[in-house]
């Protein structure tokens, strides 16, 4: 339905949207993952029509938009902090884009009305902008995005400055609501939390360029590299070199997986990966610090001339800071990364 | 932005243009070594030096009285502030010619010193100096007091703590924060006094003349235009160059400095010698800024039954054509008209400075924008006399037209008009515009929807200030004015050019007429802004 071929964005020489190809079908979430500066933003920007593209094209259902001006695109796009108009209440809000689209004002009342319902803000019609709270005030924002239904939603940070139950809580309605309205949203975060929660597909940006696309649970069980491990918080990344069924490393030995291709790699072992064991048993480390997470403990584990180990143990078994213990591997946790090896 | 750059290119650059060719040139050649003729001529260089050591000493004088004045309103909390500071910028939006006749009362001939004790001050170099330090007052308070009132006091209780004396730590801390602002607001005041018209043309008499009134006079009496293309040229460059240091000041001015909410800063007085400062403060207004005016309007009623507004109506001698009453109806309807051509061009010149460009298209609009501020400053004369001498003749005859005068007043009241709407609409945030237009407006609806409601107000202060502008102008208006439809000011400052008890009282009652139209468009205009702000206080 939304197509972006080779779109490229540059910012006084520097690429922000470099060749960026992306598919989006009918009634898709797809997230768009990534740090500050990776590009995202911009690349709504450019779906909207608000940011103009250096090279390569954007379709809307089949339609070239180039040239196409942002208010006759249809398509809706929720600020990152919202922009609400200040000088409207709650329902000039949600219903300027039915004005805009020439709707008779009764057709605006019923609308507004029934979005505000949607959202979950019944009779809130009259309320001025500034009274709102955070929540609210994105409440009204998606409804005011939904009222034109637009072909395409776009969400830039939609739960960004929220606080954190509160947006574990409306991640949860927005996958709801958006499935029962079967629209097609395309969003971008930089929580992966919430980006996995809502969507049917993450893409995840690097430096204006995609770096992997696939479901949440793929891009989860196999990071295409080490920048995407590492920006989901995997810290246990390494550069080995595999011979047979196992990889030298830093931290000695690893088992791989068997068809791993031989010589030079780039290693993931995940914290659930690293058993710890006594320390004759296994590869002897120092803890140096332990976090509780609520369901495990994070231990971070110093193994001499290595880096640092993050293991993940169940409440009871997490050793104290300062003892002495040995960690083995865990074949199945090892993932073989592509891209090149790092520090 | 074209009709904008099209209007200041055909009545400022234009006009200009034709100046410097009427100075310069003689017989198709031009001829550079007029300037030096002109400018070797024993009077013309003591005009130069007249002009400006008198508007060193203005500055000067103006500064010494003000900055108290800037720290009481600063820092001080006392009662009918509000109302002060309401009072303190009445004479910044007074008609020079007001003023002038209102310190001709105070100081003149036959004037309440004069009755008292036998002063006159109005052959003396003071009137001037005086008259021009009740103009800036406002200016120094507004400046600087501004951005002292913004000022984090804590900055000074840290250097307190730190082992500085109460004068060290305001000479170490505060002063050098200010120190960019007192520039700036000087600056501003020597450009106003160094510029002055008005004021000298009524209480320099014969003796004093700055360039301004020395073109008029070259122009009007002696009828030597290209003497008057020459000092034109002269203060030109000078004012030029006053703006641009003032531009370096401003943008100096704007680096990393600390503020916090004006509000929160100001505290009541406390000991003896903090009274005595809001009380001395405080006297120098009345003395200087209300006594003046209240002298006007006495002046103005010295004839039993109103006589001198009962002699306003009749058309008496040949000074005019018509009763100067007319003047008032005159001024009103040009002032309409120039203040609809000031918010057309300030306005559509403001939105298109709104836009955030970069390169080299950034370059041309910042340009602009200094552009726009040269009338401001380059004196009201230069522009009346460039459209003396530029749109009385094909290609661009406009000499019996009406809108002549409008065009001029306008031309002046554009930089007023695009400073007012220009932060408002740099304030809009740029992604509410977004916002409308993926939500199906149009460029035309976005302004419409987005930009209009938020700048409804300063649309009318800026209304308010250009219409302000063009009731009070003079420098401008009387080279165009024609004789049978004379503004406020230009009826006026010729009652004044005659003897006679009856033109004399005539005068201070057409001044008070003209004081009291332009305080009501003021009361209006103070009344917006404080709804302005509190508009604005209760969005947060």
């Amino acid at each position: 339905m939304l197509k972006l071929d080779g779109a490229t964005v540059r910012f006084g020489g520097r690429a922000v949207l470099d060749d960026v190809g992306l598919d989006v079908a009918e009634h898709e979430i797809v997230c768009v993952l990534g740090p500050s500066g990776s590009g995202k933003s911009t690349l709504l920007r450019a779906v909207a029509g608000l940011q103009h593209l250096d090279d390569g094209r954007v379709f809307l259902d089949g339609r070239d938009l180039d040239g196409v001006p942002a208010h006759k695109r249809g398509v809706g796009l929720m600020f990152q902090d919202h922009q609400l108009f200040p000088q409207r209440d709650v329902a000039g809000n949600v219903a300027f884009g039915l004005r805009m689209h020439g709707e008779s004002k009764q057709r605006q009342t019923v609308r507004v009305g029934e979005l505000l319902a949607l959202v979950g803000l019944p009779g809130a019609q009259g309320r001025a902008v500034a009274s709102l709270s955070g929540g609210e005030q994105q409440r009204v924002a998606l409804a005011r995005a939904l009222a034109p239904r637009p072909r395409l939603l776009m969400l830039d940070e939609p739960l960004g400055q929220l606080d954190r139950s509160l947006r574990e809580r409306l991640v949860v309605e927005l996958r709801e609501l958006f499935g029962e309205l079967g629209t097609t949203v395309l969003a971008v975060t930089h929580d992966q939390g919430e980006a996995f929660a809502l969507a049917d597909r993450v893409v995840v940006m690097r430096d204006g360029r995609i770096a992997q696309s696939g479901t949440p649970l793929e891009v989860w069980q196999r990071p295409a590299d080490e920048f995407v491990a590492r920006f989901l918080g995997f810290e246990n990344v390494t550069g080995a070199v595999v011979s047979g069924e196992a990889a030298d490393t830093p931290w000695g030995k690893l088992p791989v997986p068997s068809g791993t291709p031989q010589g030079e790699v780039t290693l993931l072992v995940r914290p659930a990966g690293v058993r710890l064991v006594p320390v004759a048993e296994g590869l002897p480390c120092t803890v140096a610090a332990r976090t509780f997470r609520g369901t495990h403990v994070a231990v971070q584990l110093q193994a001499e001339g290595a880096p640092r180990l993050e293991a993940a143990c169940a409440l009871r078994d997490a050793p104290e800071a300062g003892e002495e213990v040995g960690v083995v591997f865990d074949v199945g946790e090892v993932v073989v990364l592509g891209g090149a090896a790092g520090g | 932005m074209a009709v904008p750059v099209a209007f200041f290119g055909v009545f400022f650059a234009y006009p200009v243009a034709a100046i410097t060719a009427r100075g310069l040139k003689a017989d198709g050649v031009w001829r550079f070594g007029r300037i030096a003729d002109v400018l070797g001529q024993s009077d013309i260089r003591h005009v130069l030096w007249f002009t400006t050591w008198q508007a060193l000493a203005s500055t000067a004088l103006t500064l010494l009285v003000a900055l108290p004045g800037a720290y009481v309103f600063a820092r001080f909390e006392f009662r009918g502030k509000q109302i002060l500071r309401a009072v303190v910028t009445v004479p910044f939006v007074l008609p020079t010619v007001v003023v002038g006749t209102a310190f001709l009362a105070l100081l003149g001939r036959g004037g309440l010193l004069d009755e008292l004790w036998g002063v006159r001050l109005d052959t003396t170099v003071w009137a001037i100096l005086l008259a021009h330090v009740f103009f800036n007052y406002a200016v120094v308070v507004r400046t600087v007091g501004g951005l002292w009132s913004q000022l984090d006091p804590r900055q000074e209780e840290a250097a307190r703590v730190l082992g500085a004396s109460p004068f060290a730590a305001w000479r170490r801390v505060t002063l050098p924060a200010l120190g960019p602002a007192v520039a700036a607001a000087a600056l501003m005041v020597f450009l106003f006094t160094f510029t002055s018209f008005g004021v000298v043309q009524i209480l320099g008499g014969p003796t004093f003349s700055t360039l301004e009134v020395e073109i008029y006079r070259q122009t009007s009496e002696i009828f030597d235009l290209s003497t008057a293309a020459v000092l034109t040229l002269v203060q030109f460059a000078a004012v030029g160059a006053i703006l641009a240091v003032h531009a370096r000041t401003v943008r100096r001015r704007e680096t990393a400095l600390r503020l916090v909410d004006a509000g929160a800063t100001a505290r009541r007085p406390r000991g003896a010698g903090q009274w005595a400062l809001l009380a001395g403060v405080l006297g120098s207004i009345a003395v200087l800024l209300v006594l003046p005016l209240a002298v006007l309007v006495e002046r103005s009623l010295d004839a039993p039954g109103f006589g001198y507004y009962k002699a306003l109506t009749r058309n008496e001698g040949s000074l005019f054509l018509v009763p100067p009453i007319d003047a008032v109806g005159n001024s009103l309807r040009y002032a309409f008209a120039a203040t609809a051509i000031a918010l057309l061009i300030g306005g559509l010149a403001a939105a298109a400075l709104t836009r955030r460009d970069t390169g080299r298209l950034g370059r041309l609009v910042r340009g602009f924008d200094a552009l726009l501020m040269l009338p401001l400053g380059v004196s009201a004369v230069t522009v009346g006399f460039g459209f003396l001498i530029a749109l009385d003749e094909p290609p661009l005859d406009l000499r019996s037209s009406w809108i002549l005068v409008p065009l001029a007043q306008a031309l002046v009241g554009v930089p007023f008009v695009v400073r007012t709407m220009l932060p408002v609409l740099r304030a809009v945030d740029g992604r509410l515009r977004e916002a409308a237009a993926v939500l199906g407006a149009s460029p035309w609806r976005v302004w419409r929807e987005v930009d209009l409601p938020m700048v409804r107000r300063a649309l009318l202060i800026a209304a308010g200030f250009a219409f302000a502008v063009s009731l009070g102008e003079f420098g401008a208006t009387v080279f165009i004015a024609r004789p049978d439809n004379p503004t406020l000011p230009v009826a006026v400052a010729r009652l004044l050019g005659r003897a006679g008890d009856l033109n004399y009282g005539q005068a201070m009652a057409l001044s008070t007429i003209l004081m009291l139209v332009c305080a009501v468009a003021l009361l209006v205009l103070e009344r917006l802004r404080t709804d302005l702000r509190s508009d604005r206080t209760g969005e947060f």
